[in-house]
């Protein structure tokens, strides 16, 4: 296999165990994932889903336990020094006492063939405070930066790790326009993200993660429809939670006390079918639930890694 | 890939650190003009033999060196509190480069105070013939070898908060008991501890300045001691941060 023709990312049974204080903590338990050039694929998952160990596995900043890291063919190590991957981990602020430019210079430095420098500050919207020094910077202007650390070697595949996380909706919206200008231009991203809408705003593809395992993998709005769960709580005695379970869009039903919960993959049918039939349900809430609750539903039944196929049937 | 450039900026990043700037060149000058300028005409300092200005040239380039040498690797500290190591990581820069931009910018600060300092020891009236001056310097800069491996030990021990101190007091003390103020006397307990420590033959580079052949066995053999342990030292805390960091 030539680097032309390889995956631009695969990863085979990947396994990853970090010790805990109370005994082994399984992180990423058997993980396969191919993705292909030019596409853009969300990590997608709650925290402690295994999103960030198993991009440090693809990065070669952790060593698997089991299991085999390919990127463009290539070790980890290689790719990296072929100035294929640009990377923006989840944490990280910028080392002081140089100008926004000087830095981007010396990390460009570092690779075999950058990108202009002038050119990355233009397309990262940084041009306006090039020469500040970074230790003056604030939050929003720190995220444009390393993404412009991460822009300046070229690379094919871009890696970020909740590239967005602290930052309000404005730098948030911005970040990826550029990200997608960059994108457009045939190059592969994956982001690790806990925020559905950012998934389904940027991403052709979604890997869902949960417990450290790939839990359903597929196009944007297949996994959307699967994750956006609502759930609607009413009070409404003397019904039976397994007919309330039966009816259309409810996926399960809970009861405590006079209160139903009603967890929906379709919260529209479900409301009009409650309240056709249980005419005297009141009180009714309906929440969009968060991904944590959505991820439960999700798992909760099947926690075997064969929910995948199931789930995508 | 080339790491001039980023070892380039990694200067510019020390010399704009006032801080280092101050201990490693501003501080020892003014100490320097200080003791040795009213006394510029004592020939014999406290029985050495050797002239003040040029005791104090060497006391103070080994206080500025070893400041400039600790000061430098110590900024793996202040760069592990952002996660620059990471960040690294995931650069081409190989972690024994990134070490190397160290050692090599704290020698760089390092030569620049010892230029100055001898300059300032030239206009006090220190005459050396010129064998004597690359001897001198020589020593100097082999002396720093250990200094750079504590600096790196020291960096990936410390956090960010504890380092300056850590710094200021290692080098303070270790100045002191290595004579740069003073010289320590010909016996007893201080002086036994005293030819112990790296800093002492740092100091002592002052007698090649005599024609005395530099450090003798003695002073080559605590020196590679220090080297040998301070490196075994600096790999061992370099490992331990790394696989904490994974």
């Amino acid at each position: 296999m030539t680097s032309q023709t390889a995956h631009a990312i695969a990863l085979q049974g990947l396994v990853k165990t970090f010790r805990g204080h109370d005994g082994p903590v399984r992180a990423v338990r058997a993980v396969d994932l191919a993705v292909e050039r030019g596409e853009t694929v969300a990590l997608l998952g709650p925290n402690g889903a295994g999103k960030s160990t198993t991009l440090d596995m693809l990065l070669g900043l952790t060593e698997p336990d089991a299991g085999a890291v390919a990127i463009f063919g290539s070790r980890p190590r290689e790719a990296i020094a072929a100035g294929e991957i640009g990377v923006m981990l989840q944490t990280g602020a910028l080392i002081g006492d140089l100008s926004v430019r000087e830095l981007i210079s010396m990390m460009a430095s570092l690779y075999p063939r950058p990108l202009d420098v002038e050119d990355v500050l233009e397309l990262t919207g940084i041009l306006s405070f090039a020469d500040a020094r970074t230790q003056t910077l604030s939050g929003g202007q720190t995220q444009r930066v390393r993404l412009a650390i991460a822009l300046v070697s070229d690379p094919e595949l871009l890696v970020l790790d909740e590239p967005t996380v602290g930052l309000d909706v404005g730098a948030r919206r911005d970040f990826w326009t550029t990200m997608r200008a960059f994108a457009a231009r045939g190059k592969t991203v994956v982001f690790a993200t806990h925020y559905l809408e950012e998934a389904d705003a940027y991403a052709d593809r979604v890997v869902l993660m949960a417990h450290g395992q790939v839990v359903a993998d597929g196009p944007t709005t297949e996994i959307k429809a699967m994750v956006d769960v609502h759930s609607i709580r009413a009070t409404l005695p003397a019904v039976d939670a397994d007919a309330l379970a039966a009816l259309p869009g409810v996926t399960k039903a809970e009861r405590h006390g006079d209160t139903v919960i009603l967890t929906c993959s379709d919260s529209d049918a479900a409301i009009r079918a409650l309240l056709e039939r249980y005419d005297d349900a009141h009180d009714i809430e309906i929440t969009g639930a968060g991904l944590e609750q959505a991820f439960l539903a999700l798992t909760s039944d099947q926690s075997q890694p064969t929910v995948n196929e199931e789930l995508l049937a | 890939m080339s790491t001039a450039t980023y070892t380039r900026y990694e200067l510019l990043r020390i010399v704009r650190n006032r801080r280092v700037v101050f201990f490693s060149l501003a501080f020892p000058v003014i100490l320097f003009l200080a003791i040795a300028a009213p006394n510029r005409n004592v020939t014999d300092f406290s029985g050495t033999g050797i002239s003040m200005p040029l005791y104090f040239m060497v006391g103070l380039a080994a206080f500025a060196t070893m400041n400039a040498m600790l000061a430098s690797g110590a900024r793996i500290a202040a760069d592990r509190a952002v996660g620059w190591n990471r960040q690294l990581r995931v650069s081409p820069l190989s972690p024994a480069s990134y070490i190397g931009t160290k050692v090599l910018s704290g020698y760089v600060l390092a030569g620049l105070s010892i230029l100055v300092l001898y300059a300032c020891g030239a206009a006090l009236g220190v005459r050396l013939p010129a064998g004597r001056w690359l001897a001198m310097t020589g020593l100097l800069l082999v002396g720093l070898i250990p200094f750079a491996a504590l600096g790196i030990a020291l960096g990936h021990l410390l956090t960010s908060d504890s380092i300056s101190p850590a710094v200021g007091g290692l080098v303070g003390v270790l100045a002191l008991l290595g004579g740069s103020w003073f010289p320590i006397g010909g016996h007893g307990f201080l002086h036994d501890l005293a030819q112990a420590l790296p800093s002492y033959w740092l100091v002592q580079a002052s007698h090649e300045g005599l024609g005395e052949g530099g450090w003798g066995m003695r002073g080559w053999v605590v020196m590679t001691i220090w080297t040998v342990a301070l490196v075994a030292l600096a790999v061992r805390a370099y490992r331990r941060d790394t696989e904490r960091a994974a």
